[in-house]
């Protein structure tokens, strides 16, 4: 049991790629679900529409990376308008059905045989970031060591952006919330009618909601496409929307910091865990022996969804938040 | 509403057990593993003579070749799963099997015999080139299959919507009470070699044993402490997540089978050819919605269950013992979508993502059909099925699904109430 590497892994993780795409992911989430109250079940599908922006845009367009960006995020509002207008109206459980549906619908397009001409069917599309990183910094050399693992001047200049793009989301998010908005949209969250009756357009602000949040979620899907240097259709199964909810919870929702704190601690215990099992699988530790390497990996997927469950019931504030003011009956 | 809907039922029961009257089933005896081998063009079927099978397992290896009619069989020496495998190049010409990886089917469990003796396998054959069936039998072919599948969803959405209704929870670990049916049954029977039937209703009972399991354990409590239903929602969320990678911990990855009634051989019904196992698997679940609603309507249970879901502390006020009702919604929810869970495992095999992958039509169904009505839930599974299965004549069958779930967002734009729904402010 190399305890020293465990600890590295956990570091690495900790502030690696997943925890930047999930962190945005679940900030994105926060103003939907913790500030406004909407429940957006289809983040994942925000996600897959950043990243297939820039794959699709440059593989078969042969276009710069840098029209991928905006292309995304316009797609991002598109769907985010699309899925508002049937559903905002409706009682939230409405929403959250839409979303997850709309989700898999574009996830089940993106993996099709019928479109494999444009997205690659189950493969997905490689090789598209070029674009990105003929921008970065760092020398070709550049390399940073953490204990066994080592970061590259790629990953660097990758985890550099998804960074400065997640304290930028953060610094949004803490202006809006602080802001005439932000009051808005937590009256909403907490009684729908008593805001339309003070004469607010409670539609208009869901929507904005429901976009900004959308938006966050294509520049995740943007950090995960370059980091991987691929995007395919299963890194946006229903499971990422809920990871990143997982994240929310535990960090606390309605929290400027509490996604940042959340993706952090998620990600240094869900990776530390598996090298954790797989350590003591191979060291033949008792109990943990008797798995094998897929069950361990199955097992801690088993513990997310336990920890979702504990978490709603006995901690819905998580780590940072404030009971009082979320009592997370949202519509 | 009831009436009609029942009556519904009632046509669907009645039509079907005429039309299965009319076929004819065959049955053989011993410890063999055998089938026929039929090339079906344009709902004709023709036996294929002259092509050679293989049989491998257990250190036994047997060969036979089809007959004039199309009849294959290889006598084993002891019980136990053999794969089984056709040699593709002594097809005939213009002969081809439909499904490339049905070359080997693997693991084919040959078990005591019970229902009458041999294993048989199908191997599905037909025209090389393109299939060539007219269109008015494709679309009776796929009336059947979605009046099939229809009928299965509504098993998972009669207890989704009813569970909705009287306890305001939208359960999306409700799909993880189907596979628990089907895993519950291929346990016990292909793990403990229970017979079928038996394993059928042993996860039956389990079924409802773990709804009431899912209500006592975890959704009363969180009622009592006065937890939001949108919290409940996260939690159920949880669950399934939860439950979802228990089973794949305990189950695997892989696909199942049960150990009997697989790859039976088709009856032609006119244009339709359909197995016994569909024709059973439409039945009961005809049978056991139509029970379902009876119960409902009729009874005493079922009544106070329609009054808590139209204003629960109206009915309390009434004397109705609220969490009593709750509990019997939970039981007979389970118990149907544990059935559905069950006779899926038929039509798609078993595995720990069945339900999941279900569930989201589930919800288009009940959220078509009015979210928390009775009528509604069985008439829009109905709908989402035919759906399905019919816009495959037209769309790549891959995407049957994004089809029904884009109808489902297009009928909350026009009619959020559902399509039966009572028309009422849901905003």
């Amino acid at each position: 049991m190399d305890w020293s590497y465990i600890l590295a892994v956990m570091v690495t993780s900790a502030f690696g790629l997943q925890a930047i795409v999930f962190g945005l992911a679940a900030i994105g989430i926060n103003i939907q679900f913790g500030y406004t109250g909407l429940l957006n079940f289809g983040q994942a599908a925000f996600m897959a529409v950043g990243g297939y922006s820039v794959a699709v845009v440059v593989v078969e367009f042969g276009w710069s990376f840098w029209v991928g960006v905006p292309i995304g995020i316009i797609a991002a509002i598109l769907l985010a308008l699309l899925l508002g207008i049937p559903t905002l109206r409706l009682r939230a459980d409405y929403l959250a059905i839409v979303t997850i549906a709309a989700a898999e619908i574009i996830r089940l397009i993106l993996r099709s045989v019928t479109f494999k001409e444009l997205f690659g069917g189950s493969d997905g599309r490689q090789a598209f970031a070029d674009g990105f990183f003929a921008l970065s910094p760092y020398p070709d050399d550049a390399a940073i060591s953490i204990g066994p693992a080592v970061i590259n001047d790629q990953q660097l200049w990758t985890y550099t952006v998804g960074w400065l793009l997640v304290a930028l989301a953060l610094l949004i998010t803490w202006l809006l919330v602080r802001s005439p908005w932000g009051r808005v949209v937590k009256g909403i969250r907490e009684d729908e009618d008593a805001v339309r009756s003070l004469g607010k357009n409670v539609f208009a602000y869901k929507m904005q909601a429901l976009v900004l949040g959308g938006v966050f979620g294509a520049l995740a899907g943007f950090i995960t496409a370059i980091g991987a240097q691929n995007v395919n259709p299963d890194v946006f199964k229903t499971d990422a929307t809920f990871f990143a909810y997982a994240i929310l919870i535990l960090g606390g929702a309605a929290r400027v910091f509490g996604p940042l704190l959340g993706t952090i601690i998620f990600w240094a215990v869900f990776q530390g865990t598996d090298v954790f099992l797989r350590e003591g699988i191979d060291a033949g530790l008792p109990i943990i022996s008797l798995m094998d390497g897929t069950q361990a990996a199955v097992l801690r997927v088993m513990l997310v969804g336990l920890g979702i469950m504990l978490l709603m019931i006995y901690r819905p504030q998580g780590i940072l938040g404030d009971r009082r003011e979320l009592a997370l009956d949202a519509r | 509403m009831h009436r009609r809907i029942l009556a519904v039922l009632g046509v669907l029961f009645a039509t079907f057990v005429a039309l299965v009257a009319m076929a004819s089933p065959a049955a053989a005896e011993g410890q063999a593993v055998g089938g026929k081998l039929e090339n079906r063009v344009e709902g004709v079927k023709t036996p294929v003579a002259g092509v050679e099978i293989a049989v491998v397992g257990d250190g036994f290896q047997g060969t036979a070749t089809s007959d004039a009619d199309g009849v294959w069989r290889v006598e084993l020496p002891a019980l136990g799963n053999y794969d089984v495998t056709i040699n593709v190049e002594t097809l005939p010409e213009g002969v081809a099997l439909t499904e490339e990886d049905k070359v080997t089917i693997e693991q084919v469990p040959v078990k005591p015999p019970l229902f009458g003796g041999l294993k048989t396998v199908t191997f599905p054959l037909g025209q090389s080139t393109a299939t060539t069936t007219s269109l008015w039998e494709q679309t009776a072919q796929l009336t059947v299959s979605g009046l099939q599948f229809g009928l299965l969803i509504a098993l998972g959405a009669l207890g989704l919507s009813i569970i909705y209704g009287t306890t305001g929870l939208v359960n999306f670990a409700h799909g993880e009470i189907i596979t628990f049916g089907a895993l519950a049954t291929w346990t016990l029977n292909a793990g403990f070699g229970l017979p079928f039937i038996v394993a059928a209703i042993g996860g039956l009972l389990l079924s409802a044993a773990f709804g009431w399991l899912n209500n006592a354990a975890l959704w009363r409590p969180l009622r009592k402490r006065g937890t939001g239903l949108i919290a409940m929602m996260i939690v159920s969320i949880g669950l399934a997540i939860f439950l979802r990678n228990l089973y794949q911990f305990f189950a695997g990855a892989e696909k199942k089978s049960y150990t009997e009634f697989a790859g039976m051989a088709g009856l032609s019904l006119g244009p339709v050819s359909i197995t016994p196992t569909d024709i059973a698997v439409i039945i009961i679940s005809l049978v056991a919605l139509i029970a379902t609603v009876l119960v409902l309507s009729k009874s005493r249970l079922g009544k106070a269950t329609r009054a808590v879901s139209d204003n629960p502390s109206l009915a309390a006020g009434a004397g109705i013992n609220v969490e009593r009702v709750i509990t019997f919604v939970w039981v007979i929810g389970a118990a149907l979508a544990g059935l559905g869970g069950i006779l899926l495992g038929f039509t798609q095999q078993v595995s720990f993502q069945m339900g999941f992958q279900i569930l989201l039509l589930v919800f288009a169904a009940v959220t078509l059909g009015g979210l928390g009505t009775i009528s509604g839930a069985i008439f829009g599974s109905l709908v989402v099925g035919l759906f399905i299965q019919l816009t495959t004549l037209i769309i790549p069958t891959e995407l049957k699904n994004v089809g029904a779930l884009l109808v489902l967002i297009i009928i909350l734009l026009v009619r959020p109430y559902g399509l039966l729904g009572r028309r009422e402010r849901v905003g």
